[in-house]
């Protein structure tokens, strides 16, 4: 199974939470890709089994083949600051080709600047909320890893509230859910709510829909297989 | 061998022993020990004409890249790595700095106090413990082998680590070892900066490394250069950082500078000369006589 799956709702778990996490999640990287003008923010957590750290959330560059991409504990600047819990903010990183190099081979975007926080809840680090190529700024520096700290702060505060109110859901990282499973609880749960929504958020999520049924036929997965 | 100072003696083998801890007046003056008088305290007077040389400088962190050319050359490596039963042991390491942390920190302290004697303990480990039980095990070793000061640019939020991790500061404390710990960026607990017997250390923005300031409101101690502070990173490369954890090193390497200066200061006097040359403790301690002198006049804070 892929790091993605771990996002979907799964039969052990209320689909309820699991989609508070993922909404959650998702709209603290579009806050603070706006609130910075960044270029792209992302969220990792930490896959307890192995201390690797999976993109969960991603806005802007790269949003859409980064999700479940991992990478090993300790790896770069979200690796430390995942292992040590402090923000960490990196300029001019494109000073060095080397660097660039690296990031372009892993992420396919090479960014000028990285800034990232860890996400605390109960002491223990679930992730990293990280921004690439801040565009605003207005706070300075200083001002700006304060920023980030406070919304890291605030997710950190958030999932841990979700935790609490499932006891024995852990991170929810390694649940082992099948993803065809947790794919056709999502979709009934989609279904059910679209009929009985009004106009016009019913009309934007229909073109959704559509658009994520274009992107699997763009890319090759017929009707009726689940794709391995 | 020679016998180590005072402070650095192994505890006695009966604790409390007899007699405890009184000792009589006729036999105070018997210890001989080196005492570091406390001039009229300056920067001059502190580190004026001091290049580290003789300070002694622990990096914990995540490992250094002994090759970068802003590093220069690193005395010891060492790395946290499980032992031949799994426990967790302190070893020579060959591996350089994966995360680039370490070695920014050390090419601070390299530029601030450049013939301080640098070393690393790699304490960023690759997920096989948790990352709280290497930096403990980092930690005791560096105050165990002695070390003048240990720049500690992280902490660990897990409440369980409090205990020890108070232990070994106060070990330190009183092995004149001087712990520099960087405080967090973020309202959260995490130790052990907030602990009375480390320095601790937050950004200021400004552009000058031997600039600092004291903060009269605990538990952050002082303020030093964190703002797109130009470092060394992993791979030979040079980038700009910002964080309190390029704050710290700054402090940590003024403090080799005035220990390589005067080498008898205790952790205490360190910390009072720290103070006395802080920017706004300099600059308020200068205007205090004036505006004692202007009686009844206004007080004068240019």
């Amino acid at each position: 199974m892929t790091a993605s799956d771990h996002r979907q709702p799964g039969p052990a778990a209320p689909g309820g939470r699991q989609l508070s996490r993922g909404r959650l999640i998702q709209a603290i990287v579009e806050i603070a890709r706006t609130v910075f003008g960044a270029a792209a923010a992302s969220v990792f957590l930490v896959d307890l089994a192995t201390g690797d750290l999976v993109f969960e959330a991603v806005s802007g560059e790269g949003e859409g083949d980064l999700i479940g991409r991992r990478f090993p504990a300790g790896t770069g600047i979200a690796g430390w600051v995942a292992a040590y819990g402090q923000p960490l903010l990196v300029d001019d990183t494109t000073d060095s080709p080397q660097f660039a190099r690296g990031a372009a081979a892993s992420t396919g975007y090479v960014p000028r600047s990285i800034m990232a926080a860890p996400l605390i809840a109960a002491g223990e680090c679930l992730g990293v909320v990280e921004v690439l190529d801040r565009g605003s700024r207005l706070r300075g520096e200083l001002g700006d890893v304060d920023l980030l700290g406070l919304l890291a702060t605030e997710l950190g505060t958030a999932l841990e509230l979700l935790y609490a109110q499932s006891p024995g859901a852990g991170t929810a990282l390694g649940e082992d859910t099948p993803a065809s499973s947790s794919d056709a609880l999502l979709l009934q749960r989609v279904a059910g709510r679209l009929s009985g929504a009004a106009e016009p958020v019913a009309s934007t999520a229909r073109s959704l829909l559509a658009m994520v049924d274009d992107l699997l036929a763009r890319d090759g997965v017929p009707v009726g297989q689940a794709r391995g | 061998m020679t016998e180590p100072p005072p402070w650095r003696r192994p505890p006695r083998g009966h604790f409390p022993g007899v007699p405890a801890w009184g000792a009589p007046v006729d036999r105070l003056p018997d210890e001989d020990f080196g005492v570091a008088a406390l001039g009229p305290v300056t920067p001059d007077w502190a580190w004026g004409g001091a290049d580290g040389a003789g300070a002694r400088v622990c990096v914990l962190d995540s490992g250094v890249d002994a090759g970068h050319p802003l590093v220069g050359p690193v005395d010891r490596m060492l790395e946290v790595a499980a032992g031949p039963d799994g426990e967790i042991t302190v070893a020579e390491s060959a591996s350089g700095d994966t995360a680039g942390h370490g070695t920014a920190c050390a090419s601070v302290i390299r530029a601030v106090a450049p013939k301080a004697s640098l070393s690393s303990v790699r304490v960023l480990t690759d997920g096989k413990y948790g990352a709280g039980a290497a930096l403990l095990a980092g930690l005791r070793w560096a105050i165990e082998e002695g070390f003048d000061v240990i720049n500690m640019s992280l902490s660990t939020t897990k409440d369980k680590f409090i205990p020890e991790l108070r232990e070994l500061a106060d070990m330190a404390y009183f092995r004149r070892c001087i712990l520099v710990a960087a405080a967090h960026n973020m309202p959260v607990r995490s130790f052990p900066w907030p602990f009375a017997s480390v320095i601790s250390v937050a950004s200021h923005n400004g552009a000058d490394p031997m600039s600092f300031y004291y903060n009269p409101t605990p538990p952050v101690d002082f303020y030093a250069r964190g703002v797109r502070v130009p470092v060394a990173w992993a791979g030979g490369r040079q980038i700009h950082t910002t964080g309190n954890s390029f704050a710290a090193p700054h402090i940590a390497a003024i403090s080799a500078l005035v220990l390589s200066k005067h080498p008898m200061l205790t952790p205490f006097q360190l910390k009072t000369v720290l103070y006395l040359t802080a920017g706004n403790v300099a600059r308020a301690s200068d205007t205090a006589p004036r505006s004692a002198e202007n009686a009844g006049g206004t007080h004068d804070s240019q």
